[in-house]
């Protein structure tokens, strides 16, 4: 890319391994980090709101980055106030996210509300971004189905990643050990949620049944001895291009064609 | 059906027998009714029946009931009560993400939801933007449309919604606003919402009942259990979805004129991504060759011209037509295409449950009885090469006409 590098934060936080639980860096937040050092190389600064002890942090440092600045809080604090306040004054052009959390409520609000404090527009999904002129960013949003957006925005902006965005690179032993935590202490506010509300191990959830709504015998004995589906139109003894034209019909009416 | 009268003595028997649940729909409609002036009027017409002979009688009796002639209307008349909502309560919006312009199974399980959610006094209000093409809202469970249309709405734009529904929210002050947590607009536009109203949303949630909710937490290891929040953004299969009533879909306004917001995000469109890189699974739209396919190069055209990702049966694979990757069926990939192309292939058992998540399924084969044709939703008989050649032309011309249309 050949435009200046950009001032880049990272916000990144401890994962959860999908099936030992043991903590890790978070797959999306890497996939943000991976995301941020092509734009803004070596310059990409990290942030993280919690424990400066967690050791999972430090593979984010294996990633290519020679530090990264923690705000200390406690486990159930609200950390939003404290982002909020240390972005406001970073001079920050572009904050990249996870989508959602991989330990705690997980709600994937963070983005949302951050921007919402800081009066930024939000960029959900970011793929790509492809070029940032005269503080417009041009950038792909990716969406199901493998689809791509292309959107553009006015700098200053946040913007989550989710797991379309290109894979994350390893982390590297050596540069993690080395790589600094610097500490910061800031203001606690209590989240209030958990006073309420339960966390409990996932219950799995039942698998749904298909229901015969019937109220008669001949319905029932319909329901059970009925095709999945009744089938649709056949077109038959026409020329190709009348088939086609049904067929491309169908297709507009689905809006497929691109 | 043969104009030959019967009589239909199960038909006169289910007519006596008032306890039968289909004793309703053999009565004789519009006999008798009250008029405009509370006279009872009578039709004339409909007070005789058909006897066994094929003379038409009238039995003074009152003893008249069933008759020939009425065998078809056992299935037709049963129709599904209407629930009024006159006077709600209160009113429960729904957001439906209307992913092709239809109702998803995602967005009828929240609309059960929320019906389960208004009980008989709340009205469950249905909030869509744009067009759509949707026409079965009354089963769906919705008893207030509220169809927000406008130039501001085409396309992605989050912004100009979130200040609609920030009307919505002044005007009808709902109780609940649900959204599908789905990646297809729904989980989105819900937190929007939830970030500029300053309300904590419950997300991930599969289970509402007696004012708790349950979601899912963090990645998925953990269950958050908690008081059910105004907004709730609730995953697939949170609900059944309504199936024992009809609603009617009363359409509302929104009061007063949306203010113009400026946007900060500009949509500049979707990009051209390569179908052939798209993964299978998550393709939207696939174009599959099967054995009936003469002309591989014509069918590698065709996916090009169309803009599909290309998909094989069995046999394809195995004659080496195509690679294994790209298999469809059991023991291939199974596909959750919204539209799903089937040349040349007659729909094994295997095949057929690989695609039975499609929703639209065409079918392009010389057998009118194979099982493809049966399951396809338009099914054309034919050679496959003169059709694909037709349609490959049919859809050049359509683009080169948007083409002209631009300049």
């Amino acid at each position: 890319m050949s435009h200046d590098p950009l001032n880049v934060i990272t916000l990144v936080s401890v994962g959860a391994h999908p099936v030992t639980g043991r903590a890790r860096r978070a797959e999306q937040d890497a996939r943000a980090v991976d995301l941020g050092l092509s734009l803004a190389g070596k310059e990409l600064h990290l942030l993280h709101a919690g424990d400066p002890q967690a050791e999972a942090l430090r593979a984010y440092l294996g990633m290519g980055l020679a530090e990264m600045t923690v705000l200390q809080q406690p486990p159930q604090a609200d950390v939003l106030p404290a982002l909020g306040n240390y972005l406001r004054h970073a001079g920050a052009q572009l904050v990249l996210t996870g989508s959602q959390a991989e330990t705690g409520e997980g709600s994937g609000m963070l983005p949302y509300l951050l921007a919402e404090q800081l009066d930024w527009p939000l960029i959900v999904g970011l793929a790509e971004v492809e070029s940032v002129t005269g503080g417009v960013a041009q950038v792909l949003q990716a969406l199901p189905r493998g689809q791509r957006r292309r959107l553009q925005v006015r700098l200053p902006f946040v913007a989550s990643v989710d797991n379309a965005a290109p894979e994350a690179r390893q982390s590297a032993f050596g540069p993690a050990r080395r790589g600094q935590l610097q500490q910061q202490e800031v203001a606690v506010v209590e989240d209030a949620l958990l006073e309420e509300a339960q966390l409990q191990p996932a219950r799995p959830r039942p698998k749904r049944l298909k229901v015969i709504k019937a109220k008669t015998g001949a319905e029932r004995m319909k329901a059970a001895t009925a095709k999945a589906s009744a089938g649709g139109q056949v077109l038959t003894d026409m020329t190709p291009e009348q088939g086609a034209e049904a067929i491309f019909a169908l297709l507009r009416g689905e809006d497929v064609l691109r | 059906m043969s104009d030959i009268i019967r009589r239909d003595p199960r038909s006169e028997w289910i007519a006596r027998n008032r306890l039968h649940p289909l004793h309703a729909s053999l009565q004789a409609l519009g006999a008798s009714w009250v008029g405009p002036s509370g006279l009872i009027r009578k039709n004339p017409h409909a007070v005789a029946f058909v006897g066994p002979n094929g003379l038409k009688r009238i039995d003074r009796s009152g003893a008249q009931q069933g008759g020939g002639g009425k065998r078809a209307s056992i299935s037709a008349a049963a129709q599904l009560p209407l629930h009024i909502i006159e006077q709600p309560s209160f009113h429960i919006v729904v957001v439906p993400d209307m992913v092709g312009g239809r109702l998803s199974s995602h967005d009828k399980d929240l609309l059960g939801l929320a019906s389960m959610l208004a009980g008989s006094e709340g009205a469950v209000v249905a909030v869509v933007f744009g067009e759509h093409k949707e026409s079965a809202f009354d089963t769906a469970g919705v008893d207030r449309l509220l169809h927000i249309q406008g130039e501001a709405f085409v396309g992605y734009t989050p912004e100009q919604r979130i200040m609609a529904l920030r009307a919505v929210d002044d005007q009808l002050a709902p109780r609940h606003w649900l959204f599908p947590d789905s990646r297809t607009g729904g989980g989105e536009l819900g937190r929007r919402l939830a970030a500029k109203l300053g309300e904590r949303p419950a997300t991930r949630v599969w289970q509402v009942a007696d004012g708790q909710c349950i979601g899912r937490a963090g990645a998925g290891q953990q269950d958050l259990a908690r008081r059910a929040p105004r907004l709730i953004l609730a995953a697939a299969e949170c609900a059944d979805p309504v199936g024992e009533t009809r609603h009617e879909v009363r359409a509302i306004e929104l009061e007063g004129t949306l203010a113009h917001s400026l946007t900060r995000i500009d949509n500049l469109g979707a990009v051209a991504v390569d179908p052939a890189l798209t993964p299978m699974a998550e393709a939207e739209f696939i174009l599959s060759g099967g054995n009936g396919v003469r002309d591989w190069e014509l069918f590698h055209q065709a996916a090009e011209v169309l803009g599909a990702t290309e998909g094989a049966s069995r046999v394809a694979v195995d004659d080496g037509f195509m690679p294994r990757d790209r298999q469809v069926g059991a023991t291939g990939t199974w596909v959750t295409a919204r539209v799903y192309l089937a040349v040349g292939i007659s729909g094994a058992v295997q095949h057929l449950q690989g695609i039975a998540t499609c929703d639209k399924v065409v079918a392009i084969n010389k057998d009118p009885g194979c099982d493809m044709v049966k399951r396809a939703d338009l099914a054309v008989i034919g050679d496959s090469t003169a059709i694909l050649q037709a349609l490959i032309e049919r859809v050049s011309e359509y683009r080169q006409g948007d083409l002209r249309d631009v300049a």
